[in-house]
């Protein structure tokens, strides 16, 4: 059998030889120069999630962003349009934003004053006789706009290929977990207004991706919070569990835990609760969506990895920032449904209590992130498995490869997405 | 431990409280941790972004005492990995200063510097704590703890043990 580790050293590495339909190979979440082709290959080049229209919510608006290794300021302009500059000054490459997030119609480089519209134009640089005057580098200069911007009910994505699939290819299958979570919401609208915890993990990113939609792991990595609150989530991931893992297509992947509560069927069971204790909001959904309600309150919010960053897990809303091979940051808020003032509230406090640094359900992950990445330093075995479930795997009606709720189904659909990427020339 | 009630208010007394509650949580001892507080207690750590509505945004940690009592049950599991094996901590506590009176309850301002030490390696935590203490049968108890790390605006590792 060929070595593909040896064989990588020569030539940069051959992803057919590291990826096989059942495992892959311990040096793609190690070796620097895979870390590099991934910022070319995928950072650079898919669809990537940026950030939420809602955070931008008046004109001037800005955020700080990332898309990659780049740092993205998102802005809505005075035409309310939401766009996405690299924070880099034309002039010397300074930083042209420094405040996290703030109100502005333009950003002026501090080093030497060049100033630009918030749509990226230059409009003015002082002394500018050194330039022959007003006029004769404006249109030459400007921040550069990520190429591609594109949103799907406020989520908003970037690409920054000039061309390639449209957003609505990229999202396929997963578009529709999108619309289910903001469906949630009596006025149809998704905000993520809260406020974000960054949590650094010593790990890389890929293996976050994976375990999103792992439901092999939580029954055991949160066997502890899972036990002390009687909480009923452990059963949604149990050997016995109805509820399935589905390979969306283009790396997405969804724990679907939709059987699981049809078969109980009561409304608000997903969100721990029941109707009468949020009569307000179950109120506003009969009279949003009518007949159609009682069945939206029953299956609650999607469980969604959307490739490569972007994880909806019920009522939270994770992003992950690739920084180096061995190190990532996990941005993490709590989801918002425009009109369900009794439920914000308390998909905040739920959410402050399981994500982030301190997180009772987050931070186990992240320690089992970071043990991983330790491990793979071990150089035997080379290969992780990824066959659990395979025998048992089915294609559904819609066309698409199903597991059982704790298969490794949703990790094969990534890899494959993952290596048609990489080998793309 | 004698109780300042009533007179002027014993800097010292209030250190050695502190510094009690320092060592309980660096030693991991969380069932005497746990008895400092009051019923009505508010463990908070705030993230980046304003203090004025904890509850309409994300905090790192923002425990009343009822998720306090479940942080710690989870802690004592043996099972909370990103606890399990315990950090080695030892924090140091400086500045303090009594910075005024709400109702009965005592506002102390502190800095405080702590080293943790687990496998990941070392890491090293700083900020500004504001404590409110109430006088409960003689003895200082704890009301509210906030901790206000000084690089709480970025990217934090995982903050598992009590702070």
């Amino acid at each position: 059998m060929t070595n593909p580790v040896r064989e990588a050293t020569q030539a940069g590495p051959d992803y057919s030889q590291l990826i096989e339909a059942a495992r892959v190979h311990g040096s793609l979440y190690t070796d620097p120069r895979v870390f590099a082709d991934e910022l070319a290959r995928i950072w650079y080049r898919t669809w990537v999630y940026i950030g939420h229209e809602s955070e931008v919510a008046q004109p001037g608006d800005y955020v700080r962003k990332t898309l990659g290794l780049q740092d993205v300021i998102m802005t809505r302009g005075a035409d309310g349009q939401v766009r996405l500059l690299l924070n880099r000054c034309a002039h010397r490459a300074n930083l042209v934003c420094e405040a996290e997030r703030g109100n502005s119609k333009s950003f002026r480089c501090p080093y030497h004053g060049w100033t630009y519209r918030n749509t990226g134009e230059l409009i003015g640089f002082p002394f500018n006789q050194g330039y022959g005057g007003k006029g004769q580098i404006e249109g030459e200069l400007s921040l550069a706009p990520v190429p591609r911007v594109g949103s799907h009910r406020g989520f908003v994505f970037a690409s920054m290929a000039g061309d390639g699939p449209t957003l609505a290819e990229h999202l396929g299958e997963a578009a529709g977990e999108i619309d289910r979570l903001a469906r949630l919401s009596p006025e149809g609208k998704v905000e993520l207004t809260a406020g974000w915890l960054k949590h650094r993990t010593r790990a890389n990113w890929k293996l976050l991706a994976e375990n999103e939609t792992d439901g092999y792991h939580p029954q055991f990595v949160h066997g502890s919070i899972f036990s002390v609150t009687a909480s009923p989530i452990g059963a949604l991931y149990s050997d016995k569990s109805i509820a399935v893992t589905r390979n969306l297509g283009n790396g997405h992947s969804e724990n679907d835990l939709r059987p699981e509560f049809r078969r109980v069927g009561e409304p608000m069971r997903w969100f721990g609760t029941t109707q009468d204790r949020v009569p307000g909001y179950v109120r506003a959904m009969r009279e949003a969506h009518g007949a159609a309600a009682e069945q939206i309150l029953v299956e609650g919010a999607p469980h969604v990895m959307i490739f490569p960053n972007l994880f909806i897990a019920e009522i939270q809303v994770f992003v992950i920032q690739p920084v180096s091979a061995g190190e990532c940051v996990q941005h993490s808020t709590a989801v918002q449904l425009a009109g369900a003032p009794e439920l914000n509230r308390r998909m905040i406090s739920q959410s402050v209590g399981s994500v982030g640094p301190a997180g009772m359900l987050l931070a186990d992950d992240t320690e089992m992130y970071e043990r991983n990445q330790r491990g793979l330093a071990m150089l035997r075995p080379e290969w992780l498995d990824l066959r659990r479930g395979l025998q048992r795997e089915r294609v559904d009606e819609r066309g698409l490869k199903v597991g059982r709720a704790t298969d490794e189904t949703a990790m094969r659909g990534f890899w494959s997405h993952y290596l048609t990427l990489m080998e793309a020339a | 431990m004698t109780a300042p009630a009533g007179q002027d208010l014993d800097l010292r007394q209030i250190e050695l409280f502190l510094y009690r509650e320092a060592r309980y949580a660096d030693e991991h001892d969380y069932d005497a941790w746990e008895a400092l507080w009051t019923d009505d207690a508010l463990y908070w750590v705030p993230a980046g972004g304003d203090l004025t509505e904890p509850g309409a945004q994300m905090s790192v940690i923002y425990d009343n005492r009822s998720r306090i009592t479940t942080r710690l049950n989870q802690l004592r599991t043996g099972r909370r990995y990103a606890q399990s094996p315990p950090s080695s901590l030892r924090r140091v506590i400086s500045n303090v200063e009594v910075l005024g009176r709400e109702g009965s309850d005592i506002l102390v301002g502190a800095n405080f510097m702590l080293a943790e030490s687990r496998d990941r390696g070392v890491e090293f935590w700083a900020g500004r704590t504001t404590y409110r203490l109430r006088i409960v049968n003689g003895q200082f108890r704890l009301a509210a703890k906030q901790v206000l790390l000084v690089n709480r605006d970025q990217p934090l590792p995982t903050l598992a043990f009590l702070i």
